[in-house]
């Protein structure tokens, strides 16, 4: 079965998926985040990403126009993650005093 | 490591599964785990798996016919077996209670899971928001948590949308949700959707074509 009939088969997942993989780079929920694709400028939660990860990695597209958002492989040793799809990531914490 | 502690069988192809998760910081419904395996000789698979109660490790795990992962969670792994779990993660589809707005949940198939969280999490936490969960189910012996959906919880509204068997007498013929399944004068709810891609899809669709406002849906799709 080629790769493309596999995803073909089983479909993309969404953001949520990330959740996990991304918990070994940050310490705060990142899928709860907002990006705003750099391509069409849809801004939304990571959660909402189309993700595909029958493949060496995980690779997000934005739901509104497809364009690669982030692309996350992890090796024994390393964890590559681009963000170059993405023009900003805003992420929720706490307020300060 | 988590060691699986109870199961019990909850469809021909499903089981719940119960684990010890020494120092577990807790979670919120809606949550998630991945489980990884590994291999005797080190090749490793790993799966997201919903957590489907808001107090326990637990999860609902459907067996899919080729997959790596889920056989060995639905009809190999013992009592006291350990398995490798990642988790708690996910901090978007989540409820909490105390929000004060009414909720509806949709569900397809294995994806009521994160869902049934919410449900218990509420009666729970003694929260009286209206509840409503569409449930759709191939037949009536692919409900999960039945025994408990079929009792009544004030508040919480249970509709089951068979979509290819339904028990005798039922009015509504099987088929897949639809907007005649979606009550037109109720859209002032948060939303959480899941289940199999399509369907999550097809319903988020049919809510925003519906008046719901599209923010406050949620989704998770299991592809």
């Amino acid at each position: 079965m080629t790769l493309r009939h596999r995803q073909a088969v089983h479909g993309h997942v969404d953001g949520n998926a990330l959740a996990g993989p991304l918990s070994e780079l940050f310490a705060v929920d990142v899928t709860a985040a907002e990006g705003r694709c750099v391509n069409c400028g849809l801004t939304g939660p990571i959660a909402t990403l189309m993700v595909y990860d029958r493949a060496p990695g995980m690779v997000a597209r934005c739901a509104g126009c497809d364009n690669v958002v982030l692309r996350l492989v992890r090796t024994p040793d390393a964890a590559w993650l681009d963000l170059t799809g993405m023009t900003w990531l805003r992420v929720q914490l706490p307020t300060t005093t | 490591m988590a060691r699986l502690a109870e199961t019990r069988r909850e469809t021909e192809t499903a089981r719940t599964l119960l684990f010890d998760v020494p120092d577990w910081p807790g979670h919120l419904a809606g949550q998630h785990v991945d489980v990884r395996l590994t291999a005797d000789d080190g090749y490793t698979a790993q799966r997201s798996y919903s957590l489907s109660a808001p107090d326990q490790v637990e999860l609902a795990v459907q067996r899919i016919g080729d997959g790596e992962v889920s056989p060995y969670l639905t009809d190999v792994i013992g009592i006291g077996d350990p398995v490798e779990l990642r988790g708690p993660v996910g901090g978007w589809f989540v409820w909490r209670p105390g929000t004060g707005r009414a909720v509806l949940l949709i569900a397809g198939g294995s994806g009521i899971a994160p869902l049934m969280a919410m449900i218990r999490a509420r009666r729970l936490s003694g929260d009286g928001t209206p509840f409503t969960l569409l449930y759709s189910v191939r037949t009536p012996s692919d409900v999960y948590f039945a025994d408990e959906l079929r009792r009544p919880v004030p508040g919480l509204d249970v509709t089951l949308l068979y979509t290819r068997g339904t028990p005798d007498g039922w009015l509504r013929p099987p088929g897949r949700l639809t907007a005649a399944d979606l009550d037109p004068a109720d859209t002032d709810r948060d939303c959480f959707v899941c289940g199999p891609t399509g369907f999550v899809e097809a319903a988020a669709d049919l809510l925003v074509a519906h008046g719901h406002d599209p923010r406050r849906i949620k989704t998770e799709r299991f592809g």
